[in-house]
Formats: structure tokens, sequence, C-alpha cells
């Protein structure tokens, strides 16, 4: 139980539950892989565990918790099929189909169930399913929430969120998207899949696109907690690696990133001695994991970038020259034009506003660019910095008129309000 | 399980240059064609006629008939033919999309399971 201990992220989530909530994505996946179907899966491990909420307090945790839950879920899942022979039937089928896919993997480490969430994360980041759907299926069968939970997490009604899993899953069963590992010829092709969904509920968690919190660190460390055991899973692919290391390094500075009164604070303007120091460490260690042994993968070097402003003890010392070169290979790597804006803004630092500024203007065709609120932010910040104060109220204007959060907004308007007093203060011309 | 492979062509305007150099050869089919059935996965497939032989059909209410020509190209992408085959899973019936030739030059192919009723 200790490595599994080590998984949790916060004391707080050393309770029992969180326990439970970590033994049931091992469980699901164990019995997802038996029974070829997710629904009895989830509904046998629910009994399960709910059975050993009523014994354990009573007769005391037994010695091999995940091999118990196992063999009540498999016991109650039996009940099922002698009680419904078509479904018995059908999942008949099903299983002979799976036991073709692969051996049964080797009891885990503790001598327990052997961890068999591996397929799991591929299933539920298929590219055959939608997009928004990969993430709530993750949260649901790999992180152990509930459909309220997930739904709470992705600001939708319940109702909403229930009918996209239903008809995820739905998809998963009749068109057989399979409870398999690719094989080593298909990783890279399918493993970046996986990584995009883990870092989508951070980012989606830590910087909300809408509503009134600007941070939802539930999210943000469920995505890490994921990548955790992701990690452990997959120990020789580096970009789990980066992906784990660019989350801490980003979380570290949570503490940071709100004022007192609940407004954003940007990188620049945070108190650096609010970071957390054991989480960036621990990322920088994987950056380096990251980026020994062979070429590096885009989330390797984005978690590079963050390590540089997180060992920098103020912006005028930060490494720009360093983090420019970071965003070439990044260029070439995953060429966007949200990486471009990055790296206009770090030229920007190192060249001066001027250099930065010609860079931006120069995306400014860009599609995607186009209602992305911190393109106009950013040049707005360089167009005050170049004095040009009208040009640059003009600018956090039209990010007002795109940006998300309610502390976003609010940082903007306040930005707004000081070049829009410079641009008619007499001194500023 | 069994997948239907719908096979289709991008309009001729859509095709763009690059693609339309991927284009696949008659002999890319001939080869393709030969490993489904090799493999033991063929239930069915046919290439289908030139869009401009297509006929449709309505019945009305009343039970009467409307025969037009066509559909015609409005449509970017057209229907160029199909396989069935009977796979173990989706990932498998994807490789089999991904191999087949229609995937190539600027065209796609759309993989649906095949409805299964309980008898």
């Amino acid at each position: 139980m200790e490595e599994r201990a080590a998984e949790t992220v916060t004391p707080a989530e050393s309770t029992v539950e969180a326990m439970f909530r970590e033994e049931r994505g091992r469980l699901l996946a164990s019995l997802v892989r038996r029974f070829g179907d997710l629904d009895l899966a989830e509904e046998v491990a629910s009994e399960a565990i709910e059975a050993a909420l009523v014994h354990w307090p009573a007769e005391g945790v037994p010695p091999k918790p995940g091999a118990w839950l196992m063999t009540t879920a498999r016991r109650k899942a039996v009940d099922r099929l002698r009680r419904d022979r078509v479904y018995a039937a059908r999942l008949a089928v099903l299983q002979v189909e799976a036991d073709r896919t692969g051996p049964v993997p080797p009891a885990g480490a503790d001598g327990d169930l052997p961890d068999e969430r591996l397929q799991l994360f591929f299933t539920c980041a298929h590219p055959a399913l939608p997009a928004e759907d990969r993430g709530a299926l993750t949260l649901r069968c790999l992180a152990g929430l509930t459909t309220p939970e997930v739904a709470r997490a992705f600001l939708v009604p319940v109702e909403t969120m229930a009918k996209r899993i239903v008809r995820a899953k739905k998809k998963i069963r009749e068109a057989r998207i399979p409870f398999r590992v690719p094989g080593a010829d298909e990783l890279p092709e399918r493993l970046p899949g996986v990584l995009q969904v883990i870092y989508s509920i951070f980012t989606e968690g830590y910087a909300a696109s809408s509503g009134p919190d600007l941070q939802r660190l539930d999210l943000a460390e469920e995505a890490i907690r994921l990548a955790r055991i992701l990690r452990r899973l997959l120990p020789a692919e580096r970009e789990v690696a980066g992906l784990l290391g660019l989350m801490l390094l980003i979380h570290a500075r949570r503490a940071a990133r709100t004022g007192p009164d609940g407004g954003l604070v940007l990188l620049d303007d945070q108190d650096r001695g609010r970071w957390d120091r054991t989480m960036i460490r621990e990322g920088s260690d994987l950056v380096l994991v990251a980026l020994t042994g062979g070429p590096p993968g885009p989330y390797g070097v984005q978690a590079a970038i963050a390590a540089l402003h997180d060992e920098a003890p103020d912006v005028a010392t930060t490494d720009w020259p360093q983090i420019v070169a970071l965003y070439d290979v990044l260029l070439t790597l995953a060429p966007s034009p949200i990486v471009a804006l990055n790296r206009a803004a770090a030229v920007a630092m190192r060249d001066g506003p001027e250099a930065g500024l010609a860079l931006l203007d120069g995306l400014s065709g860009e599609p995607r660019l186009r209602g992305y609120h911190p393109y106009p932010a950013a040049r707005a910040d360089l167009l005050s910095r170049l004095g040009r104060f009208s040009e640059a109220a003009a600018a956090y204007r039209q990010a007002l008129g795109l940006a998300g959060t309610g502390p976003e907004r609010a940082y903007l308007r306040r930005r707004l309000d000081v070049v829009e007093a410079a641009a008619v203060s007499p001194e500023n011309g | 399980m069994k997948y239907m492979l719908l096979i289709y062509s991008a309009g001729t305007d859509a095709a763009d240059t690059a693609a339309a150099a991927d284009a696949p050869s008659f002999e890319d089919w001939m080869i393709y064609d030969k490993a489904v059935k090799d493999a033991g996965i063929w239930v069915s497939g046919d290439a289908l006629a030139d869009l401009t032989t297509a006929t449709t059909v309505r019945v009305g209410p009343a039970g009467e008939r409307t025969v037009t020509d066509g559909p015609f190209a409005e449509t970017r992408e057209i229907l160029g033919g199909y396989y069935v085959i009977d796979v173990p899973d989706l990932d498998v019936a994807l490789d089999w999309a991904a191999r087949c030739p229609g995937s190539r030059g600027g065209g796609s192919v759309t993989v649906r399971p095949v409805a299964e009723f309980e008898a």
C-alpha cells in the first residue's frame, strides 16, 4: 500500500475516500479486462467498495485489499450474469475476444492485484471518442470521480455530463473500442492522445475558461494524480515525465497566482517566495528525465521553459535567451501560433518590447489568434511599455471583449485604467 | 464484429495538388483487395460506378414514385465504394481503414459498425 499512498498529492487526500478512489480505478481496470464491459465493471466495482465500507471498519482491512475487492466484485458480476442470460451470452463473446488480445499482466509489486489501468487510459483517450468526452471519462474511470463531481469540475449540469458519459460508453460498447494497451509500434501515435487528455484536464482546472473562479485546484490536482499513475505505468516514456514535470512546475506557483482580493497576478508580479519549492524541485528533476536520452518532446520542452521561470529569482534575472531557444525548439516540434505568441513575449524580454511587438504584429493574420485574448493582451503590454498608451488602451479593450474568467477580466480592466490615465496625462503626451 | 468501411473520394475541386499526387493507383486497390481477402476478414465489398450514373427514388405518402437523376456532386465527398469486414474490434477496423487506398489522396474512409440485433 505504500506505493499507492505515494500517489496522493495533498494530505487532505489521504482519507479513506481518496484511497477508495484510487482502488476504484485499479479495480475497474481489472474488471473491464475480465468482463469486457465498462457498465458491468463500474456497477460491481461500486458494489464491492460499498461492501468494503461495511465490512472493513468492523473486521479490519484485509491484508490484500485489492484482491478482496476484486473477489467481491467478481462474485457480484457472476450473480448479475446468472440473472441476465442474454447479457451473459453477449459478454461471453466479448470475453473470448478480450482473452485473445494478450496475456494478463503479473501481480503488482505489493503482491496485490496487477495494475491494469494502462489499457483503460488508452480506451478513455481513444481518438474515436469526442474530444470533450475523453477527459470526463478519464476522470470518471481512472480518477474515480463520480458523475456529479465531473460535472462540477467542468461547470456543466449533472444531467448534461451524465448524458455525455452514457454516450461515450455507448460508443465504446457498440463500436467496440477495445480495452488494450497499444503495441510498441503504435505507442508514438497513441500516447500523445492520452497526455493531451490529462493536460487538458489540468488546464481546464487551472485557468478556467469561464466561470467565477480563476483556478479550480481540484481538477489540476486530479490531472497531476493521473500523470503520476501514468508515469508509474510507463516509466520509460520521457514525455510522461515531461508532462508531469510541466504540470508540477506550473502548479508550484498556484499560491502566488491570485492576490489577497482574489485578483489575477501575472508571472512578472508574483511573490516568488510563495512558490512551492518542493514541487519545483520535483518538477525540475522530471525535466532532466524528460530531456535526457533522446530527442526532446513538446511536453519536456515546455517543462524546461517552466523550470527556467521557476528557478529564476525574478523576471530580470530569468534566462530569457535560453527560453527563446527552447521556444524555437518547441516551434519545430509542435508548431502553433500560440507557441509563436509566447516566443514573441520571450523575445521582448530578451531584445526589448519593440522586437517582440514586431513579431506579434507578424502574427496578426493567424485565425487561431483571432478570438484568443492573450494575443491583444500581449500586444497591449508591449505597447504600454513603449509608451504608446492609446494604442495599448485599444488593445486592452479588444482583449476585454474576448477574455473568459472574472479575475482575468478584472486584471485587464485594471491595466486598461492605467494606460488610459497615462494616455491623457500631459507628461506622457 | 462487422464494420463497413465507406470510401469517400474528394470532389475534384476540393482535391489540392499535394493530395492528388498521393492519389492511389489501380494497382494499390488490387493489392489492398487481395490483402483484405487473404486476411480472411472480407465479408463483402464493391466499387460503385461513376456518380453520373446515379438515380434517386423517393416514394410519397400516397405511394407516388419520384425518380430523379443524381444526386450530383454538390456534396464535397462522393461515396465511391465500400467494404464490409469482420474483425475483433474498432482498432483493427481503423487499421484496415488506414491501409485502404481510399483514405489517401484527399479521400477518407468512414468506419461504421454494422448493427447487431438480438435473434
